[in-house]
């Protein structure tokens, strides 16, 4: 299926966004300085900083109302900024109106004119840059093998399904290779099966044209399968950018831990040994599994009684100093059940433990999911693949979780 | 179904519901018959048929005048009205300035004033403008209360119509201009015509605003139809009211029709 939009997409007429292009230096494709926006006193984006590589695909993640499609309007020009600048392969197009900025715009309603054919939709960009008939009616073409529906141009849009309209949409906003591709949220529309073809046929496509994309999504699963690099939104902010992998192993806030994969959040307080005696904070009991080394480097988090051990780099990366309030951070499938509870295993000092009750055992097929309660209420999941051999829980058994140190990420905790 | 509409209640209701429809109908109908009569009074029942009343509506040049009047009149108003409404309701509904309320409610506000009062005020304006008995005059009178119509029509289509088309369009390279062109006008053109028609017919029967801007050597067909009741009552008169109806009838059915082609599918 994408070998065809790949050939496709071969033979697209020479674009000034293909990164083999000699007259295009190696200036960004995109740069937001301080980039907000306010509504009288609520700010819907408050300080964005962002540069985007010339062919990048960057998903802007954030829950809804976080300030990312608003951030993508003030790039298409259809907002006007507060403060900050845009500047849009080196010009600064702050104050340019958008059908100045030649970005190419995705909506997630379509937004196909009703009153023109699928043809005349993709011709319409053309038209406006006073291209010539003959010119216009080969683009059109091209534009239509593209997205493979050669045929369909006599069409109007409400005689198209939701995925053509789609494909229709991605052709008019690439026909006149703009210089962004702007997709607000451009499949949420559409079904599960239809949307996740359509996402690899999106990255393929839009990787064989060159084009620099900025994608809006909540989803996280899309943001993953789709982009170069992911920028996370929070309240009118990006409170994380990076690749994919890099956000799921190291998240650097609570709040990109739990909206990227599944987490477990352990909240206690951070605690360094050597000037760590007179901490003492809140419930610092006697500890479960600690055999102080002596090494004056080890760091911990601890609660109700129990000291986890974590990597002192982490702690200086994390900005922790001693008796902060912080949360370690460990994905289910890093979390390994591994005997009863209380049961005397011999304990290495870079394992942490903490003991729990099974709440629920849910077979998946593939691997075996866990819901455990903590003794003070907290729920723990964890997931282990279907292998051959493991040990089975069943809900009620009281048993005890294992991870390694360099397993759990350390967070400062903002508190609720 | 059918032994439902056979209880009391629902009896009584259709029994209301027709009685109503011939209360409000009645005295517009009635003139239709009353046309066609053969006597020379104007007298229900009429007695016998002819079309004599027809015959003398346009061969009597007071008559055919006054309807060409009316009809040159109502033309201009139409396109001047449906101009400044649409306009009036882009700017309502799309811009963004303080005082947008305020403006819209002055706009509609001929729908809510008396007609007389705007006519009295009219008067002694266009008196000493010169323009008062003239079909500029008139033009511009019956465009301001045509106007709301043109905007109340736009304005829903306006409202109806994905945002998204125009941002979309400027997206794509096409400035303020061709967006209008291009995109908005054939989307919202079912009621920019259904406010145009609607703007015909304000000025095609309005009788009140007319009367203080005619003049003896300029009338319009209600004018003269108002003239000529307080001196003779011919049965011309209903023939007059017959052609008045169905031209106004068929250009509203016209504007439900254009109406009714939705802009989005």
């Amino acid at each position: 299926m994408f070998g065809a939009s790949l050939g496709a997409a071969a033979d697209w007429p020479d674009r000034p966004g293909a990164p083999d292009r000699p007259d295009r230096p190696d200036r960004p494709a995109l740069v937001l300085r301080g980039l907000a926006k306010s509504y009288g006193n609520v700010a819907a984006v408050d300080g964005v900083n962002l540069e985007v590589r010339q062919g990048e695909f960057i998903t802007l993640l954030g829950p809804s109302g976080s300030g990312k499609t608003t951030t993508l309007r003030m790039i298409a020009g259809f907002l006007r900024q507060s403060a900050g600048t845009i500047e849009i392969d080196g010009v600064d197009m702050s104050h340019v109106p958008p059908y100045r900025r030649d970005v190419g715009m995705i909506f997630q309603n379509y937004a196909l004119f009703p009153h023109m054919t699928a043809a005349q939709n993709i011709a319409f960009p053309l038209e406006m840059r006073q291209a010539a008939r003959s010119e216009i009616n080969a683009q059109v073409a091209e534009a239509l093998a593209l997205v493979k529906l050669d045929g369909l141009g006599d069409r109007y849009p409400r005689q198209l399904s939701g995925g053509q309209q789609q494909r229709i949409a991605f052709a008019r906003a690439v026909v006149f290779n703009p210089r962004l591709l702007l997709m607000d949220e451009p499949l949420g529309a559409l079904d599960k099966k239809l949307r996740e073809a359509l996402q690899l046929e999106v990255m393929h496509i839009s990787r064989q044209l060159g084009a620099t994309v900025i994608y809006v999504t909540h989803d996280q699963e899309e943001a993953l399968v789709m982009s170069d690099r992911i920028a996370i939104f929070n309240k009118g902010q990006i409170e994380q950018l990076g690749r994919g992998d890099d956000l799921y192993d190291h998240p650097a806030s609570l709040f990109v831990a739990d909206f990227i994969g599944e987490s477990n959040i352990l909240r206690g307080r951070f605690e360094r040994d050597g000037g760590g005696a007179e901490s003492g904070s809140g419930s610092g009991g006697d500890s479960g599994s600690s055999s102080d080394s002596g090494s004056s480097s080890t760091a911990w988090i601890s609660r109700d009684g129990w000291r986890w051990r974590v990597g002192a780099a982490q702690a200086e990366r994390a900005g922790l100093v001693n008796g902060m309030p912080a949360a370690l951070i460990v994905r289910p499938e890093r979390l390994r059940i591994v005997g009863a509870a209380g049961a005397g295993i011999a304990m290495d000092p870079e394992v942490n433990a903490v003991e729990a009750v099974v709440r629920d055992a849910l077979y998946l097929g593939s691997m075996r999911r866990y819901e455990l309660a903590l003794a003070n209420g907290e729920v723990v999941k964890v997931r282990n693949q279907v292998g051959g051999g493991e040990a089975v829980w069943q809900p009620g058994d009281p048993v005890r979780l294992v991870w390694s140190a360099e397993d759990a990420v350390l967070v400062p905790d903002p508190g609720d | 179904m059918t032994d439902s509409w056979l209880q009391p209640r629902r009896l009584l209701l259709a029994a209301l519901g027709a009685l109503t429809v011939f209360f409000l109908m009645a005295p517009t109908i009635v003139v239709v018959p009353m046309s066609f009569t053969a006597s020379n009074a104007l007298t229900f029942p009429p007695e016998g048929f002819s079309t004599r009343w027809y015959e003398k509506m346009l061969t009597d040049p007071q008559w055919s005048t006054g309807f060409v009047n009316s009809a040159q009149v109502a033309v201009l108003t139409a396109m001047l009205a449906t101009t400044l409404g649409t306009l009036a309701a882009l700017g309502t509904v799309r811009g963004r300035f303080p005082g947008r309320g305020a403006i819209n409610a002055l706009i509609l506000s001929p729908l809510i004033v008396p007609v007389i009062i705007i006519a009295i005020g009219m008067f002694s304006v266009f008196v000493s403008w010169r323009v008062a008995g003239s079909v500029v005059g008139l033009v511009l009178a019956h465009t301001s209360l045509a106007v709301p119509f043109v905007v109340v029509n736009v304005a829903t289509s306006l409202r109806t119509m994905d945002r998204n088309l125009e941002l979309a369009a400027q997206g794509l390279g096409a400035g303020p201009v061709r967006t209008f062109r291009r995109i908005t006008l054939p989307l919202i053109l079912p009621g920019v015509l259904a406010g145009g028609l609607f703007a015909f017919i304000t000025s095609w029967d309005e009788v009140v605003v007319s009367i203080f801007l005619t003049s003896a050597r300029f009338r319009t067909l209600p004018v003269e139809m108002w003239e000529q009741v307080r001196q003779v009552v011919d049965p011309t008169v209903a023939a007059v009211s017959t052609t008045l109806l169905a031209v106004t009838t068929t250009v509203l059915l016209l504007a439900f029709v254009v109406r009714r082609q939705a802009p989005v599918p």
